[in-house]
């Protein structure tokens, strides 16, 4: 029974996959990643590793991809189909990423992995916690804060990087004026007049 | 463990998603598929983790912790990356891969 | 007694050259020439005195004159036996160098007030007038040959500067050039000698050089060059350096063109001072000269006897005065050169030595007074051409008076200067060398009938139109005039019998007394070139050109100088740059050049070709990435699973 459900998460992982990268409809293409992702976390839960399943709905499928459809909005048309790929970066592409596939496969069906065969640890949300904290061997209290200062800067330059800039603000600016002031107006001498009119 | 299922076919279908993501890479020209494409890579690594971990040592959580770091670090790229595509959009009117070349020179 | 002052000489016109170069243009012009010809006055004042204390005060000790050296400094030390002084040296030869220099100085220098009156140089002429007497002051006291040869060739600088001072004129320009590369070559071979001679007695010191008893003086003897020892080649190549200043043949061919600066300028550096520092510069290494290297010194005795008859037949169909007197001036530093070349060392022997050293100081005071005096008829004629001029000995009367001491002088007619000089100089060669002593004495002919024939032709003959009658000139000019029509009457007579009292080649005080069986003949022979210049050129008649027709081709030969310019220039232009420039050039620009060319052409094409990798797009990179992984991972495996 396991194994027929693996199969159908596989396959559905294979189609929306190869979807997702071939859609001309940029939505549908987000959406097609969205399936993907939900049949990922599908296999987490068989593996047994729920709480890593649930990370994978909450943060992927309910973050990143709804990111991605909010940029979808943001940038593209939606109506509107994407150009076609032109055949010689398809065959390209495709004949480099075929032969990569091949190799790859290839080499792990001829390999023996061999599993060390001890008793499976229990991948309970308490157990993941305290590994999480834990500063003992095994554990990860390291990568953990690392990874939370990472979000933090990452949340900061996201800000900082989609922030209009201040003077989009105006009414009827419609581009933002990046040339820097020629040194004409910037240091002009300024009359008596002027300053006395700016000082008002 | 799955029933009836080995570590091999596992690794088959990681392997063919993370190279349909490469094609993807390869081929589409809005920034956005692109990253969505990365988004596929970045799964396939994580299902690789998860199952070597489970399959081989399972007496151990690095695979498992690892998927985790992973998911939070494309979170965070993610952000970054449609923060620059947006503002990107915004400057030159397009996220068209091929005509965001003006860091070149 | 104390000398120190003697550093002022010099260090006076320095200043004042720093002065007039830097602000000379901001004031009045006369006020540069004011402290330039102030300045020279000075010195000279200085420069008597000096002479006065060395010869009548300080005076002969144990018998001799002694070099004092009363200020001294270390300017550059190579090791604890060889380094270069800058100093001051006074013996009698540079003291009378001191006296000549300053004082046909200050005569052109007053003399330029009356000359470049109204020119836009005028401080720029001063400055470089100062510049100049400061740098052949500094030669002539120079205590060591480095320190001579630093400012010989400040002389040649401050000489190329003059020469060049109408700068806008291309003649004067190109003649500034000649005579900067001329004498330039000709200091190579001087400094080459500098170095022969330090490395081989490892000093530069005047002292130790000349001391006939010292250690120089055997030096050098052995390890010859092509039959001549070591010694002789170095001064050999010296004596190179000294001919290419004094303009001796071959290298004689700048000073004609050097007539192209300025009249005061021409009679300063070109007559009386600068060329003279060749003969100068023999006479102060002349014990070296005469006992180590004999066959140097005949070298000098030829190049110098050769010159003379040369320049003096050269002279005689030139037609523009300054030319005439340029030539003339060649002729008799030859003679200066064939006297020191036939000297013995002391006594009756050093007769010749004597007799150069009074010699360029007479030939200074009427060869310098012969310029200026041309360049006052110059600047009332407005030409430089003999056939421009004519009966001007009734314009300009005070011109013409002493242009006709100056005449008798050098023709060597008694009691004027050049007599006395000159008939040393003769009996000196008859004491040692016949063949010479006959081509001397044929010179002396000529120099009679060419000076007479340039006199003639400008003061007598027959009236020219002008454009405006001549005037004499001011006082100014007038006054340094009369000034050397004195000396060069007085210089001879005065000095008549105590020339050899104060200078000869081994320091001791010698009598010096007129030969008359020498005298006599080179008299005779004098007058015999003066009738003939009167015959021909006094009244106006025919001969002259038919003379010159009847000697058709020696006489073209002679009025294009023996066509040596031409061979020069055939030499350079042909040989040097056809031969060697060109091709040098030709693989310079084709083969180093095109060398570098051609790896910078290799470059852009090797760019140019592989610069699409950089395109800039983002999916090319990854392809490439993606491509060149799994290349490796291929590669990998198939290497090493097997």
């Amino acid at each position: 029974m396991e194994q027929y459900i693996f199969y159908i998460l596989a396959s559905i992982i294979l189609v929306f996959s190869y979807l997702t990268v071939t859609s001309r409809m940029i939505l549908r293409a987000a959406v097609y990643l969205l399936f993907v992702l939900i049949a990922t976390s599908g296999i987490y839960f068989m593996l047994n590793y729920n709480f890593l399943a649930a990370v994978q709905l909450t943060v992927y499928a309910g973050g990143i991809a709804v990111l991605i459809v909010f940029s979808v909005l943001l940038t593209s048309q939606l109506n509107e189909k994407m150009e076609k790929v032109t055949p010689v970066k398809m065959l390209s592409g495709g004949l480099i990423a075929f032969a990569g596939a091949i190799l790859t496969i290839s080499t792990i069906t001829q390999y023996e992995f061999v599993a060390n065969g001890l008793a499976e640890l229990d991948p309970s949300p308490k157990a993941i916690g305290y590994a999480m904290l834990s500063y003992e061997h095994n554990g990860y209290v390291l990568p953990f804060e690392v990874i939370s200062v990472l979000l933090l800067a990452a949340m900061v330059g996201a800000i900082v990087i989609a922030k209009r800039p201040a003077k989009l603000l105006n009414e009827d600016a419609t581009e933002v004026d990046m040339s820097f002031p020629t040194s004409k107006d910037a240091y002009k001498s300024r009359t008596k007049e002027e300053i006395d009119s700016l000082l008002k | 463990m799955i029933q009836g299922i080995g570590l091999h076919e596992i690794l088959v279908v990681s392997s063919l998603m993370f190279f349909l993501g490469i094609y993807g890479f390869f081929t589409r020209k809005n920034l956005i598929t692109i990253l969505m494409s990365i988004e596929l890579i970045l799964n396939s690594v994580n299902i690789n983790f998860v199952a070597f971990n489970k399959y081989l040592y399972p007496n151990m959580m690095q695979g498992h912790f690892f998927s985790l770091f992973v998911i939070a670090i494309a979170a965070a790229e993610a952000a970054v990356a449609i923060a620059i595509i947006i503002d990107l959009f915004r400057n030159i009117k397009t996220i068209d891969v091929e005509k965001v070349s003006t860091m070149k020179n | 007694m104390d000398f120190q002052y003697t550093i002022l000489i010099p260090g006076l016109m320095f200043l004042s050259f720093v002065y007039n170069i830097l602000w000379g243009r901001t004031q009045a012009p006369k006020i540069a020439g004011l402290i330039g010809t102030t300045s020279i006055l000075i010195a000279a004042i200085l420069s008597y005195y000096t002479a006065y204390q060395y010869f009548f005060n300080v005076g002969l000790v144990n018998g001799t004159f002694q070099a004092i050296i009363p200020f001294k400094m270390e300017w550059l030390r190579f090791n604890d036996l060889l380094f270069i002084d800058m100093g001051v040296l006074l013996d009698p030869i540079s003291i009378m160098m001191l006296v000549v220099v300053t004082t046909i100085s200050s005569m052109v220098h007053i003399y330029s007030f009356g000359y470049m009156h109204g020119d836009d140089g005028f401080p720029r002429f001063y400055a470089f007038l100062s510049l100049f007497s400061f740098s052949m002051l500094g030669l002539v006291i120079a205590t060591n040959i480095f320190q001579m040869y630093v400012f010989w060739e400040l002389v040649g600088v401050s000489s190329f500067l003059l020469i060049g001072y109408y700068y806008q004129k291309p003649s004067a320009v190109s003649a500034a050039k000649k005579a900067f590369i001329v004498t330039r070559f000709a200091d190579f071979g001087f400094l080459v000698g500098i170095l022969l001679i330090s490395y081989i007695t490892g000093t530069f010191d005047f002292g130790l050089l000349n001391d006939p008893n010292g250690a120089a003086m055997t030096q050098g003897a052995g390890a010859g060059f092509l039959g001549l020892s070591v010694m002789t080649w170095a001064l050999i190549l010296m004596f190179i350096g000294g001919a290419g200043k004094s303009a001796m043949f071959p290298l004689h061919i700048w000073l004609p063109d050097a007539m192209e600066g300025p009249t005061p300028v021409s009679a300063l550096i070109h007559a009386a001072t600068m060329v003279v520092a060749g003969v100068y510069l023999v006479a102060r290494m002349f014990p070296l000269f005469h006992i180590a290297a004999p066959d140097a010194q005949q070298v000098v005795l030829a190049v110098g006897g050769f010159t003379s008859l040369f320049a003096a037949v050269i002279a005689i169909t030139q037609i523009d005065i300054k030319r005439v007197l340029a030539f003339s001036t060649l002729s008799q530093l030859g003679y200066m050169m064939a006297a020191l070349g036939a000297s013995g060392y002391g006594a009756e022997e050093g007769i010749g030595y004597t007799a150069s050293m009074w010699h360029l100081f007479t030939h200074a005071m009427f060869k310098a007074l012969l310029f200026l005096g041309a360049g006052s008829i110059i600047h009332a004629v407005h030409s430089n051409n003999m056939t421009d001029m004519g009966g001007l000995r009734k314009y300009m009367p005070i011109t013409h008076l002493t242009f006709l001491i100056g005449t008798l002088a050098i023709a060597g007619i008694p009691p004027f200067a050049g007599f006395f000089s000159k008939d040393e100089i003769l009996v000196a060669l008859h004491q040692s060398s016949h063949l010479w002593y006959w081509v001397e004495v044929v010179t002396a002919g000529l120099t009679a009938f060419y000076m007479f024939r340039l006199y003639f032709n400008v003061f007598w003959g027959e009236n020219r139109h002008y454009h405006h009658a001549p005037h004499e000139s001011g006082l100014a000019m007038t006054f340094p005039l009369m000034f050397l029509a004195f000396m060069a009457i007085v210089s001879g007579g005065f000095f008549m019998f105590d020339f050899g009292q104060f200078i000869s080649a081994n320091l001791v005080p010698y009598d010096i007394h007129i030969h008359w069986d020498v005298a006599g003949f080179s008299i005779a022979v004098a007058v015999v070139g003066i009738s003939v210049a009167t015959v021909l050129y006094m009244k106006p008649s025919a001969i002259p050109a038919k003379l010159a027709n009847a000697f058709g081709p020696l006489y073209k030969a002679t009025y294009n100088k023996f066509y040596f310019d031409e061979i020069y220039l055939f030499v350079t232009h042909k040989i040097v740059f056809g031969l060697i420039a060109r091709p040098s050039a030709w693989f310079d620009r084709h083969v180093v050049d095109g060398l570098m060319n051609a790896l910078a052409w290799i470059t852009n094409l090797a760019s140019n070709s592989i610069k699409g990798v950089q395109s800039g797009q983002l999916q090319h990179y990854a392809m490439s990435f993606v491509t060149g992984s799994v290349a490796l991972v291929l590669f990998l495996l198939y290497f090493m699973t097997r």
